[in-house]
Protein backbone atom coordinates (compact mmCIF):
# COMPACT_ATOMS: atom_id res chain seq x y z
CA UNK A 1 0.00 0.00 0.00
CA UNK A 2 0.75 3.96 -0.17
CA UNK A 3 0.87 6.78 1.34
CA UNK A 4 -0.05 10.33 0.95
CA UNK A 5 4.03 10.52 1.18
CA UNK A 6 6.12 13.04 0.10
CA UNK A 7 3.44 16.24 0.59
CA UNK A 8 4.34 15.11 4.71
CA UNK A 9 7.22 16.65 5.78
CA UNK A 10 8.70 14.47 8.14
CA UNK A 11 9.12 16.22 12.06
CA UNK A 12 11.33 19.00 12.43
CA UNK A 13 11.80 19.45 8.14
CA UNK A 14 11.52 22.51 6.51
CA UNK A 15 8.91 22.13 3.80
CA UNK A 16 10.43 24.67 1.80
CA UNK A 17 12.57 22.85 -1.16
CA UNK A 18 16.34 23.36 -0.67
CA UNK A 19 17.55 25.82 -3.42
CA UNK A 20 20.40 23.71 -5.64
CA UNK A 21 22.60 26.66 -5.96
CA UNK A 22 25.04 25.18 -2.96
CA UNK A 23 25.74 22.36 -5.92
CA UNK A 24 28.69 22.16 -8.62
CA UNK A 25 26.71 23.93 -11.27
CA UNK A 26 28.30 22.02 -13.86
CA UNK A 27 27.20 18.35 -12.28
CA UNK A 28 23.83 20.02 -11.52
CA UNK A 29 23.75 21.16 -15.23
CA UNK A 30 24.29 17.50 -16.33
CA UNK A 31 21.68 16.17 -13.82
CA UNK A 32 19.22 18.92 -15.08
CA UNK A 33 19.64 17.78 -18.15
CA UNK A 34 19.25 14.31 -17.53
CA UNK A 35 16.17 15.13 -15.76
CA UNK A 36 14.86 16.88 -18.68
CA UNK A 37 15.81 14.12 -20.92
CA UNK A 38 13.55 11.71 -19.19
CA UNK A 39 16.86 9.74 -17.90
CA UNK A 40 17.16 7.70 -15.54
CA UNK A 41 18.95 8.24 -12.05
CA UNK A 42 21.39 5.56 -10.80
CA UNK A 43 23.03 4.82 -7.41
CA UNK A 44 26.16 5.59 -8.56
CA UNK A 45 25.47 8.97 -10.33
CA UNK A 46 25.95 12.25 -8.96
CA UNK A 47 23.05 13.73 -7.44
CA UNK A 48 22.00 16.75 -5.84
CA UNK A 49 21.85 16.73 -2.05
CA UNK A 50 18.24 17.68 -1.50
CA UNK A 51 17.24 15.38 -4.63
CA UNK A 52 19.21 11.95 -2.42
CA UNK A 53 17.34 13.59 0.84
CA UNK A 54 13.80 14.02 -0.71
CA UNK A 55 13.87 10.66 -2.06
CA UNK A 56 14.98 8.70 1.01
CA UNK A 57 12.33 10.28 2.76
CA UNK A 58 9.63 9.42 0.23
CA UNK A 59 10.91 6.18 0.01
CA UNK A 60 11.40 5.34 3.62
CA UNK A 61 8.44 6.58 4.52
CA UNK A 62 6.34 4.44 1.54
CA UNK A 63 8.34 1.57 3.48
CA UNK A 64 7.03 2.10 6.79
CA UNK A 65 3.40 2.54 5.44
CA UNK A 66 3.62 -0.72 4.20
CA UNK A 67 4.92 -2.05 7.59
CA UNK A 68 2.70 -0.10 9.49
CA UNK A 69 0.03 -1.34 7.24
CA UNK A 70 0.36 -5.17 7.70
CA UNK A 71 -1.03 -4.49 11.27
CA UNK A 72 -4.49 -3.32 10.67
CA UNK A 73 -4.79 -6.07 7.71
CA UNK A 74 -3.28 -8.69 10.16
CA UNK A 75 -5.96 -7.64 12.34
CA UNK A 76 -8.32 -10.51 10.88
CA UNK A 77 -6.07 -13.15 10.24
CA UNK A 78 -6.94 -15.37 12.99
CA UNK A 79 -10.26 -14.60 12.03
CA UNK A 80 -11.03 -15.27 8.39
CA UNK A 81 -13.33 -16.62 7.86
CA UNK A 82 -13.01 -19.66 5.95
CA UNK A 83 -9.40 -21.31 5.28
CA UNK A 84 -9.36 -19.63 1.46
CA UNK A 85 -9.53 -16.26 2.92
CA UNK A 86 -7.59 -16.42 5.45
CA UNK A 87 -4.73 -17.81 3.19
CA UNK A 88 -5.29 -15.07 0.64
CA UNK A 89 -5.02 -12.74 3.16
CA UNK A 90 -1.95 -14.40 5.07
CA UNK A 91 -0.14 -13.70 1.16
CA UNK A 92 -1.26 -10.13 0.62
CA UNK A 93 -0.11 -9.14 4.39
CA UNK A 94 2.85 -11.13 3.57
CA UNK A 95 3.42 -9.19 0.55
CA UNK A 96 3.63 -5.91 2.12
CA UNK A 97 5.94 -7.16 4.24
CA UNK A 98 7.78 -8.03 1.10
CA UNK A 99 7.33 -4.28 -0.10
CA UNK A 100 8.63 -3.32 2.92
CA UNK A 101 11.44 -4.61 2.02
CA UNK A 102 11.97 -4.11 -1.28
CA UNK A 103 12.01 -0.35 -0.66
CA UNK A 104 14.20 -0.32 2.48
CA UNK A 105 16.55 -1.97 -0.25
CA UNK A 106 16.03 0.46 -2.61
CA UNK A 107 16.54 3.39 0.05
CA UNK A 108 19.82 2.05 1.25
CA UNK A 109 20.90 2.58 -2.37
CA UNK A 110 20.98 5.98 -1.56
CA UNK A 111 23.31 5.34 1.30
CA UNK A 112 20.84 5.67 4.35
CA UNK A 113 20.76 2.29 6.40
CA UNK A 114 17.72 0.16 7.13
CA UNK A 115 18.31 0.60 10.74
CA UNK A 116 18.66 4.54 10.38
CA UNK A 117 15.16 4.02 9.06
CA UNK A 118 13.84 2.54 11.33
CA UNK A 119 14.90 4.58 13.78
CA UNK A 120 13.20 7.15 12.10
CA UNK A 121 10.20 5.09 12.55
CA UNK A 122 10.19 4.14 16.16
CA UNK A 123 11.03 7.48 17.43
CA UNK A 124 8.47 9.41 15.56
CA UNK A 125 10.43 11.33 13.52
CA UNK A 126 9.32 9.65 9.90
CA UNK A 127 5.67 9.65 8.93
CA UNK A 128 3.92 6.78 7.39
CA UNK A 129 0.30 6.64 5.71
CA UNK A 130 -2.04 8.19 7.84
CA UNK A 131 -4.95 5.20 6.67
CA UNK A 132 -3.64 3.24 8.66
CA UNK A 133 -4.13 5.00 11.67
CA UNK A 134 -7.58 3.99 11.34
CA UNK A 135 -9.01 0.80 12.91
CA UNK A 136 -10.28 -2.28 11.23
CA UNK A 137 -13.52 -3.01 13.30
CA UNK A 138 -15.08 -5.96 10.83
CA UNK A 139 -14.05 -7.98 8.10
CA UNK A 140 -16.07 -6.15 5.43
CA UNK A 141 -12.77 -3.26 6.13
CA UNK A 142 -10.38 -6.07 4.70
CA UNK A 143 -11.49 -6.13 1.25
CA UNK A 144 -12.84 -2.47 1.43
CA UNK A 145 -8.98 -1.54 2.41
CA UNK A 146 -7.52 -4.45 -0.74
CA UNK A 147 -10.89 -2.57 -2.98
CA UNK A 148 -9.92 1.22 -1.97
CA UNK A 149 -6.45 1.23 -0.10
CA UNK A 150 -4.85 -0.85 -2.17
CA UNK A 151 -6.86 1.41 -5.28
CA UNK A 152 -6.00 4.56 -3.94
CA UNK A 153 -2.11 3.45 -3.43
CA UNK A 154 -1.98 1.95 -7.09
CA UNK A 155 -3.02 5.43 -8.90
CA UNK A 156 -0.02 6.73 -6.58
CA UNK A 157 2.20 4.30 -7.53
CA UNK A 158 1.79 3.83 -11.04
CA UNK A 159 3.26 7.31 -11.73
CA UNK A 160 6.20 6.32 -9.67
CA UNK A 161 7.25 3.36 -11.85
CA UNK A 162 8.34 6.26 -14.04
CA UNK A 163 10.17 7.63 -11.52
CA UNK A 164 13.56 9.59 -12.31
CA UNK A 165 15.27 7.51 -9.55
CA UNK A 166 15.93 3.52 -10.97
CA UNK A 167 15.93 1.81 -7.92
CA UNK A 168 12.42 3.27 -6.87
CA UNK A 169 11.19 2.86 -10.07
CA UNK A 170 12.10 -0.53 -10.66
CA UNK A 171 10.81 -1.82 -7.28
CA UNK A 172 7.40 0.23 -8.00
CA UNK A 173 6.94 -2.12 -10.89
CA UNK A 174 6.88 -5.19 -9.00
CA UNK A 175 4.86 -3.39 -6.49
CA UNK A 176 2.67 -2.05 -8.29
CA UNK A 177 1.45 -5.39 -9.68
CA UNK A 178 1.13 -6.99 -6.24
CA UNK A 179 -1.22 -4.10 -5.46
CA UNK A 180 -3.45 -4.15 -8.40
CA UNK A 181 -3.46 -8.32 -7.71
CA UNK A 182 -4.76 -6.86 -3.49
CA UNK A 183 -7.11 -4.57 -5.36
CA UNK A 184 -8.84 -7.45 -7.40
CA UNK A 185 -8.82 -9.89 -4.36
CA UNK A 186 -10.73 -7.01 -1.89
CA UNK A 187 -12.87 -6.50 -4.81
CA UNK A 188 -14.15 -10.06 -5.07
CA UNK A 189 -14.28 -10.40 -1.37
CA UNK A 190 -17.00 -7.86 -1.28
CA UNK A 191 -18.83 -9.16 -4.32
CA UNK A 192 -19.23 -12.24 -2.65
CA UNK A 193 -20.10 -10.82 0.60
CA UNK A 194 -22.96 -8.56 -1.33
CA UNK A 195 -24.19 -11.94 -2.66
CA UNK A 196 -24.65 -13.02 1.19
CA UNK A 197 -26.80 -12.40 3.66
CA UNK A 198 -28.39 -9.02 5.16
CA UNK A 199 -26.21 -8.32 7.87
CA UNK A 200 -22.71 -9.16 5.59
CA UNK A 201 -24.78 -6.54 3.09
CA UNK A 202 -24.75 -3.94 5.67
CA UNK A 203 -21.06 -5.05 7.16
CA UNK A 204 -19.88 -3.56 4.17
CA UNK A 205 -21.91 -0.82 3.70
CA UNK A 206 -20.84 0.40 6.73
CA UNK A 207 -16.82 -0.18 5.67
CA UNK A 208 -17.35 2.04 2.94
CA UNK A 209 -18.76 4.87 4.83
CA UNK A 210 -15.81 4.37 7.32
CA UNK A 211 -13.22 4.28 4.82
CA UNK A 212 -14.19 6.36 1.58
CA UNK A 213 -13.22 9.77 2.69
CA UNK A 214 -9.79 8.68 4.15
CA UNK A 215 -9.09 7.33 1.00
CA UNK A 216 -9.44 10.28 -0.70
CA UNK A 217 -7.33 12.09 1.60
CA UNK A 218 -4.82 9.39 0.69
CA UNK A 219 -3.74 11.28 -2.56
CA UNK A 220 -2.57 14.37 -0.16
CA UNK A 221 -3.63 18.12 0.64
CA UNK A 222 -5.10 20.11 -2.21
CA UNK A 223 -2.56 20.71 -4.73
CA UNK A 224 -2.50 24.55 -3.91
CA UNK A 225 -0.88 23.38 -0.06
CA UNK A 226 1.43 20.94 -1.39
CA UNK A 227 4.66 22.86 -0.85
CA UNK A 228 6.95 19.96 -1.91
CA UNK A 229 5.00 18.76 -4.92
CA UNK A 230 6.31 21.37 -7.55
CA UNK A 231 9.96 20.36 -6.86
CA UNK A 232 8.76 17.05 -6.97
CA UNK A 233 7.28 17.55 -10.39
CA UNK A 234 10.66 19.29 -12.03
CA UNK A 235 12.75 16.26 -10.82
CA UNK A 236 10.75 13.74 -12.15
CA UNK A 237 9.91 12.20 -8.60
CA UNK A 238 6.64 13.18 -8.89
CA UNK A 239 4.19 13.11 -12.56
CA UNK A 240 0.42 13.79 -11.64
CA UNK A 241 -1.00 16.27 -9.32
CA UNK A 242 -2.97 15.26 -5.84
CA UNK A 243 -5.91 16.48 -7.06
CA UNK A 244 -5.49 15.03 -10.56
CA UNK A 245 -5.00 11.37 -8.95
CA UNK A 246 -7.78 12.10 -6.32
CA UNK A 247 -9.98 13.07 -9.57
CA UNK A 248 -8.77 9.69 -11.29
CA UNK A 249 -10.06 7.46 -8.11
CA UNK A 250 -13.17 8.87 -8.15
CA UNK A 251 -13.86 8.64 -11.65
CA UNK A 252 -12.52 5.04 -11.24
CA UNK A 253 -14.27 3.82 -8.33
CA UNK A 254 -18.00 5.54 -8.67
CA UNK A 255 -18.90 2.40 -11.20
CA UNK A 256 -16.97 0.04 -9.17
CA UNK A 257 -19.17 1.11 -6.01
CA UNK A 258 -22.70 0.78 -8.61
CA UNK A 259 -21.59 -3.12 -9.65
CA UNK A 260 -20.78 -3.90 -6.09
CA UNK A 261 -24.41 -2.11 -4.84
CA UNK A 262 -22.95 0.18 -2.50
CA UNK A 263 -23.21 3.76 -1.81
CA UNK A 264 -20.48 6.07 -1.45
CA UNK A 265 -21.15 8.50 1.08
CA UNK A 266 -20.82 11.84 -0.04
CA UNK A 267 -23.89 13.74 -1.03
CA UNK A 268 -21.92 15.82 -3.35
CA UNK A 269 -20.75 13.11 -5.61
CA UNK A 270 -22.13 13.82 -9.07
CA UNK A 271 -21.24 13.58 -12.63
CA UNK A 272 -20.42 16.94 -14.23
CA UNK A 273 -20.89 17.11 -17.86
CA UNK A 274 -19.16 20.06 -18.43
CA UNK A 275 -15.87 18.63 -16.77
CA UNK A 276 -16.67 14.89 -17.30
CA UNK A 277 -15.62 14.28 -13.87
CA UNK A 278 -17.32 13.47 -10.92
CA UNK A 279 -17.64 16.11 -8.43
CA UNK A 280 -17.06 15.60 -4.69
CA UNK A 281 -17.71 17.24 -1.33
CA UNK A 282 -15.10 18.47 0.95
CA UNK A 283 -12.42 16.42 2.04
CA UNK A 284 -11.96 16.95 6.41
CA UNK A 285 -8.28 18.15 6.29
CA UNK A 286 -8.54 19.10 9.89
CA UNK A 287 -9.11 15.45 10.67
CA UNK A 288 -6.55 14.22 8.38
CA UNK A 289 -4.02 16.68 9.79
CA UNK A 290 -4.67 15.77 12.95
CA UNK A 291 -4.14 12.23 12.40
CA UNK A 292 -0.81 13.12 10.66
CA UNK A 293 -0.01 14.45 13.49
CA UNK A 294 -0.34 11.55 16.02
CA UNK A 295 -3.74 11.96 17.40
CA UNK A 296 -5.49 10.01 15.03
CA UNK A 297 -7.86 7.39 16.54
CA UNK A 298 -4.34 4.47 16.38
CA UNK A 299 -1.38 6.20 15.55
CA UNK A 300 -0.09 5.39 18.86
CA UNK A 301 -1.38 1.35 18.96
CA UNK A 302 0.37 1.26 15.83
CA UNK A 303 3.88 3.06 16.46
CA UNK A 304 3.87 1.23 19.88
CA UNK A 305 3.49 -2.26 18.32
CA UNK A 306 5.95 -1.62 15.86
CA UNK A 307 8.28 -0.73 18.33
CA UNK A 308 7.23 -3.41 20.67
CA UNK A 309 8.26 -6.02 17.85
CA UNK A 310 11.58 -4.55 17.15
CA UNK A 311 12.35 -4.37 20.59
CA UNK A 312 11.44 -7.77 21.91
CA UNK A 313 13.29 -9.08 18.46
CA UNK A 314 16.40 -7.37 19.64
CA UNK A 315 17.69 -11.09 21.41
CA UNK A 316 16.71 -12.56 18.31
CA UNK A 317 19.04 -10.47 16.16
CA UNK A 318 21.60 -10.55 18.58
CA UNK A 319 21.71 -14.44 18.64
CA UNK A 320 21.82 -14.42 14.64
CA UNK A 321 25.14 -11.68 14.85
CA UNK A 322 26.49 -13.87 17.99
CA UNK A 323 26.53 -17.03 15.60
CA UNK A 324 27.49 -15.62 12.66
CA UNK A 325 31.01 -14.27 14.36
CA UNK A 326 31.30 -17.77 16.13
CA UNK A 327 31.09 -18.77 12.39
CA UNK A 328 33.54 -17.06 11.06
CA UNK A 329 35.95 -16.94 13.75
CA UNK A 330 35.61 -21.27 13.36
CA UNK A 331 36.18 -20.83 9.41
CA UNK A 332 39.55 -18.41 10.08
CA UNK A 333 40.85 -21.05 12.49
CA UNK A 334 39.59 -23.81 10.34
CA UNK A 335 41.72 -22.64 7.71
CA UNK A 336 44.50 -21.26 10.00
CA UNK B 1 -13.88 -45.26 5.32
CA UNK B 2 -14.24 -43.52 8.50
CA UNK B 3 -10.74 -45.05 8.67
CA UNK B 4 -9.39 -42.34 6.54
CA UNK B 5 -11.39 -40.14 6.99
CA UNK B 6 -10.38 -39.85 10.79
CA UNK B 7 -6.83 -40.12 9.78
CA UNK B 8 -7.11 -37.14 7.76
CA UNK B 9 -8.68 -34.97 9.84
CA UNK B 10 -5.62 -35.84 12.94
CA UNK B 11 -3.44 -34.34 9.80
CA UNK B 12 -5.57 -31.28 9.06
CA UNK B 13 -6.10 -30.47 12.47
CA UNK B 14 -2.78 -30.15 13.05
CA UNK B 15 -1.54 -28.34 9.93
CA UNK B 16 -4.37 -26.08 10.44
CA UNK B 17 -3.77 -25.40 14.46
CA UNK B 18 0.27 -24.57 13.47
CA UNK B 19 -0.83 -22.34 10.93
CA UNK B 20 -3.16 -20.29 13.22
CA UNK B 21 -0.45 -19.93 15.88
CA UNK B 22 2.46 -19.43 12.82
CA UNK B 23 0.31 -16.56 11.77
CA UNK B 24 0.26 -14.97 14.91
CA UNK B 25 3.34 -13.34 14.26
CA UNK B 26 2.32 -11.73 11.22
CA UNK B 27 3.17 -8.15 11.42
CA UNK B 28 4.74 -8.95 14.89
CA UNK B 29 7.91 -10.69 13.87
CA UNK B 30 11.62 -10.01 15.56
CA UNK B 31 13.27 -8.65 11.95
CA UNK B 32 11.17 -8.30 8.83
CA UNK B 33 12.33 -11.18 7.00
CA UNK B 34 11.48 -13.51 9.91
CA UNK B 35 7.51 -12.13 9.58
CA UNK B 36 7.87 -13.18 5.59
CA UNK B 37 9.35 -16.40 6.45
CA UNK B 38 6.70 -18.02 9.58
CA UNK B 39 3.55 -16.36 6.93
CA UNK B 40 5.38 -18.87 4.25
CA UNK B 41 4.84 -21.90 6.82
CA UNK B 42 2.00 -20.69 7.90
CA UNK B 43 0.59 -20.81 4.54
CA UNK B 44 1.62 -23.88 3.51
CA UNK B 45 0.19 -25.24 7.00
CA UNK B 46 -2.74 -23.77 5.98
CA UNK B 47 -2.50 -24.60 2.41
CA UNK B 48 -2.37 -28.54 3.69
CA UNK B 49 -5.18 -28.38 6.17
CA UNK B 50 -7.46 -27.38 2.90
CA UNK B 51 -6.13 -30.23 1.10
CA UNK B 52 -6.80 -32.26 3.87
CA UNK B 53 -10.41 -31.13 4.81
CA UNK B 54 -11.25 -31.20 1.35
CA UNK B 55 -10.20 -34.78 0.96
CA UNK B 56 -12.29 -35.57 4.20
CA UNK B 57 -15.01 -33.88 3.31
CA UNK B 58 -15.22 -35.76 -0.43
CA UNK B 59 -15.45 -38.91 1.70
CA UNK B 60 -17.49 -37.88 4.25
CA UNK B 61 -20.07 -36.55 1.12
CA UNK B 62 -23.34 -35.11 2.57
CA UNK B 63 -22.63 -31.42 2.96
CA UNK B 64 -19.53 -31.24 4.23
CA UNK B 65 -16.78 -29.03 3.33
CA UNK B 66 -13.42 -27.82 4.22
CA UNK B 67 -14.49 -24.94 5.87
CA UNK B 68 -17.58 -26.85 7.69
CA UNK B 69 -14.36 -28.98 9.37
CA UNK B 70 -12.11 -25.93 10.10
CA UNK B 71 -14.75 -23.81 11.53
CA UNK B 72 -17.94 -25.31 12.91
CA UNK B 73 -16.23 -28.79 15.07
CA UNK B 74 -15.79 -27.84 18.40
CA UNK B 75 -12.78 -28.58 20.59
CA UNK B 76 -13.26 -31.86 21.76
CA UNK B 77 -13.57 -33.40 18.03
CA UNK B 78 -10.08 -31.63 17.10
CA UNK B 79 -7.35 -34.43 16.69
CA UNK B 80 -3.90 -32.53 16.82
CA UNK B 81 -1.20 -33.23 18.72
CA UNK B 82 -1.41 -30.82 21.82
CA UNK B 83 1.83 -29.68 21.03
CA UNK B 84 0.71 -27.52 17.94
CA UNK B 85 -1.72 -25.77 20.53
CA UNK B 86 0.17 -24.38 22.58
CA UNK B 87 0.64 -20.56 23.39
CA UNK B 88 3.95 -18.99 21.93
CA UNK B 89 5.29 -18.90 25.20
CA UNK B 90 5.98 -21.14 28.31
CA UNK B 91 4.02 -23.35 30.08
CA UNK B 92 0.74 -20.96 31.76
CA UNK B 93 -3.03 -21.54 32.39
CA UNK B 94 -4.97 -21.01 29.43
CA UNK B 95 -6.33 -17.67 30.25
CA UNK B 96 -2.79 -16.09 31.51
CA UNK B 97 -1.21 -13.57 28.86
CA UNK B 98 2.43 -13.13 28.19
CA UNK B 99 4.64 -12.22 25.37
CA UNK B 100 5.29 -14.70 22.91
CA UNK B 101 8.53 -15.81 22.71
CA UNK B 102 10.14 -16.49 19.29
CA UNK B 103 12.19 -19.40 20.53
CA UNK B 104 9.15 -21.56 21.77
CA UNK B 105 7.90 -20.89 18.03
CA UNK B 106 11.39 -22.34 16.90
CA UNK B 107 11.34 -25.16 19.11
CA UNK B 108 7.82 -26.21 18.10
CA UNK B 109 8.73 -25.73 14.37
CA UNK B 110 11.67 -27.54 14.61
CA UNK B 111 10.06 -30.86 16.48
CA UNK B 112 6.73 -31.01 14.05
CA UNK B 113 8.46 -30.24 10.91
CA UNK B 114 11.27 -33.22 12.15
CA UNK B 115 8.55 -35.41 12.19
CA UNK B 116 7.04 -34.49 9.48
CA UNK B 117 9.31 -34.87 6.80
CA UNK B 118 9.18 -38.56 7.59
CA UNK B 119 5.59 -38.69 7.85
CA UNK B 120 5.08 -37.21 4.65
CA UNK B 121 7.30 -39.66 2.88
CA UNK B 122 5.46 -42.47 4.13
CA UNK B 123 2.99 -41.07 3.28
CA UNK B 124 3.68 -40.55 -0.40
CA UNK B 125 3.03 -44.71 -0.40
CA UNK B 126 0.03 -44.16 1.23
CA UNK B 127 -2.83 -45.92 -0.45
CA UNK B 128 -5.06 -42.98 -1.11
CA UNK B 129 -3.84 -41.79 -4.20
CA UNK B 130 -5.36 -38.42 -2.98
CA UNK B 131 -3.38 -37.98 0.10
CA UNK B 132 -0.15 -39.57 -1.26
CA UNK B 133 -0.28 -36.48 -3.87
CA UNK B 134 -0.94 -34.13 -0.44
CA UNK B 135 1.84 -35.74 0.71
CA UNK B 136 4.44 -35.45 -1.91
CA UNK B 137 3.53 -31.98 -1.96
CA UNK B 138 4.04 -31.73 1.81
CA UNK B 139 6.82 -33.43 2.23
CA UNK B 140 8.54 -30.17 0.26
CA UNK B 141 7.10 -27.88 2.53
CA UNK B 142 8.10 -29.75 5.84
CA UNK B 143 11.69 -29.81 4.18
CA UNK B 144 11.59 -26.09 4.04
CA UNK B 145 10.35 -25.55 7.29
CA UNK B 146 12.78 -28.34 9.26
CA UNK B 147 15.76 -26.14 7.42
CA UNK B 148 13.90 -23.11 8.51
CA UNK B 149 13.60 -23.77 11.87
CA UNK B 150 16.99 -25.94 12.18
CA UNK B 151 18.61 -23.19 11.05
CA UNK B 152 17.47 -21.09 13.95
CA UNK B 153 17.11 -23.36 16.72
CA UNK B 154 21.46 -23.74 15.70
CA UNK B 155 21.63 -19.53 15.93
CA UNK B 156 19.70 -19.58 19.63
CA UNK B 157 21.20 -22.63 21.20
CA UNK B 158 24.95 -21.52 20.05
CA UNK B 159 24.39 -17.95 19.80
CA UNK B 160 24.16 -15.38 22.85
CA UNK B 161 23.58 -16.57 26.60
CA UNK B 162 19.86 -15.35 26.25
CA UNK B 163 19.22 -16.91 23.37
CA UNK B 164 20.72 -20.14 24.73
CA UNK B 165 18.75 -19.89 27.72
CA UNK B 166 15.58 -18.93 26.44
CA UNK B 167 16.10 -22.16 23.71
CA UNK B 168 16.79 -24.29 26.28
CA UNK B 169 13.66 -23.54 28.27
CA UNK B 170 11.42 -23.96 25.14
CA UNK B 171 12.84 -26.99 24.75
CA UNK B 172 13.14 -28.22 28.18
CA UNK B 173 8.96 -27.12 27.81
CA UNK B 174 7.75 -28.40 24.60
CA UNK B 175 10.27 -32.06 24.50
CA UNK B 176 7.09 -33.86 26.42
CA UNK B 177 4.67 -32.89 24.14
CA UNK B 178 6.39 -35.11 21.43
CA UNK B 179 5.84 -38.09 23.50
CA UNK B 180 2.58 -37.94 22.47
CA UNK B 181 3.81 -38.32 18.70
CA UNK B 182 4.66 -42.00 19.45
CA UNK B 183 1.41 -43.65 21.22
CA UNK B 184 -0.37 -44.46 18.60
CA UNK B 185 -3.94 -43.81 18.62
CA UNK B 186 -7.23 -45.89 17.47
CA UNK B 187 -6.92 -44.07 14.10
CA UNK B 188 -3.70 -44.31 13.36
CA UNK B 189 -3.48 -47.98 13.97
CA UNK B 190 -6.31 -48.48 11.79
CA UNK B 191 -5.01 -45.82 8.77
CA UNK B 192 -1.60 -47.89 9.33
CA UNK B 193 -3.42 -51.57 9.15
CA UNK B 194 -5.72 -50.15 5.93
CA UNK B 195 -2.43 -48.77 4.09
CA UNK B 196 -4.09 -45.38 4.61
CA UNK B 197 -1.86 -43.90 7.20
CA UNK B 198 1.82 -44.97 8.89
CA UNK B 199 2.71 -46.75 12.14
CA UNK B 200 4.38 -43.49 13.48
CA UNK B 201 6.39 -45.79 15.18
CA UNK B 202 8.45 -46.82 12.38
CA UNK B 203 9.35 -43.05 12.07
CA UNK B 204 10.97 -42.77 15.65
CA UNK B 205 14.22 -43.55 15.03
CA UNK B 206 14.75 -40.90 12.52
CA UNK B 207 13.01 -38.33 14.18
CA UNK B 208 15.50 -38.87 17.14
CA UNK B 209 18.23 -38.67 14.68
CA UNK B 210 17.32 -35.43 13.56
CA UNK B 211 16.81 -34.21 16.90
CA UNK B 212 19.58 -35.50 18.17
CA UNK B 213 22.09 -34.00 16.19
CA UNK B 214 20.30 -30.59 15.93
CA UNK B 215 20.56 -30.00 19.89
CA UNK B 216 24.19 -30.87 19.17
CA UNK B 217 24.92 -28.41 16.68
CA UNK B 218 22.63 -26.03 18.91
CA UNK B 219 24.55 -26.82 22.44
CA UNK B 220 21.07 -28.08 23.74
CA UNK B 221 20.30 -30.66 26.36
CA UNK B 222 17.60 -33.26 25.41
CA UNK B 223 16.12 -33.62 28.65
CA UNK B 224 14.19 -37.12 29.91
CA UNK B 225 10.72 -37.16 29.52
CA UNK B 226 8.30 -38.61 32.11
CA UNK B 227 5.17 -39.18 33.34
CA UNK B 228 1.64 -37.40 31.37
CA UNK B 229 1.74 -37.86 27.71
CA UNK B 230 -0.66 -35.68 26.30
CA UNK B 231 -3.69 -36.56 24.13
CA UNK B 232 -4.70 -33.89 21.86
CA UNK B 233 -4.90 -36.95 19.07
CA UNK B 234 -7.35 -38.35 21.18
CA UNK B 235 -9.76 -35.52 21.50
CA UNK B 236 -8.32 -34.71 25.15
CA UNK B 237 -6.48 -31.37 24.72
CA UNK B 238 -4.99 -28.65 27.01
CA UNK B 239 -6.70 -25.85 27.64
CA UNK B 240 -5.10 -23.45 25.07
CA UNK B 241 -7.24 -25.05 22.36
CA UNK B 242 -10.70 -23.89 22.81
CA UNK B 243 -8.70 -19.91 23.20
CA UNK B 244 -7.52 -20.53 19.63
CA UNK B 245 -10.90 -22.08 18.10
CA UNK B 246 -12.91 -19.75 19.75
CA UNK B 247 -10.89 -17.07 18.08
CA UNK B 248 -10.23 -18.77 14.82
CA UNK B 249 -14.05 -19.57 14.65
CA UNK B 250 -15.58 -16.93 15.66
CA UNK B 251 -16.63 -15.16 12.27
CA UNK B 252 -17.65 -17.95 10.90
CA UNK B 253 -19.84 -18.70 13.36
CA UNK B 254 -21.51 -15.61 13.71
CA UNK B 255 -22.48 -15.80 10.38
CA UNK B 256 -23.44 -19.56 9.74
CA UNK B 257 -25.76 -18.49 6.72
CA UNK B 258 -22.62 -15.69 5.43
CA UNK B 259 -20.89 -16.60 2.28
CA UNK B 260 -17.07 -15.56 2.10
FE1 LIG C 1 2.40 0.47 -1.34
FE1 LIG D 1 2.12 -2.82 -0.59
FE1 LIG E 1 -1.29 -4.07 -1.16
Amino acid sequence: MYTQSFNVPDKGQKTAAVTPSLEDPELMARFDARIDADGRIEPQDWMPEAYRKTLVRQISQHAHSEIVGMLPEGNWISRAPSLKRKAILIAKVQDEGGHGLYLYSAAETLGTSRDQMLDGLHSGRAKYSSIFNYPTLTWADVGVIGWLVDGAAIMNQIPLCRCSYGPYARAMVRVCKEESFHQRQGYEALLVMMKGTDEQKAMVQDAVNRWWWKCLAMFGPPDADSPNSAQGMRWGIKRISNDDLRQKFVDATVPQAKVLGVTLPDPDLKWNEARQHHDYGQIDWQEFWDTVDGNGPCNKERLSTRVKAHNDGQWVRDAAQAYARKQKERAIKEAA
Amino acid sequence: MSTAIDYLLHLADNAVVLGQRDAEWCGHGPILEEDLALANVSLDLIGQARLLYQRAATLMGGDATEDKLAYFRDAADFRNYTLLELPHHGPLVGYAASDRDYATTIVRNFLYSALMVHLWDALTRSSDSELAAIAAKSVKEATYHLHHSRDWLVRFGDGTDESHARAQAAVDHLMPYTEEFWASSPAETAAAEAGVGVDVRTLRAGWDALVNDAFAEATLTRPACRGYVTQGKLGLHSEHLSFLLGEMQSLARAHPNGCW
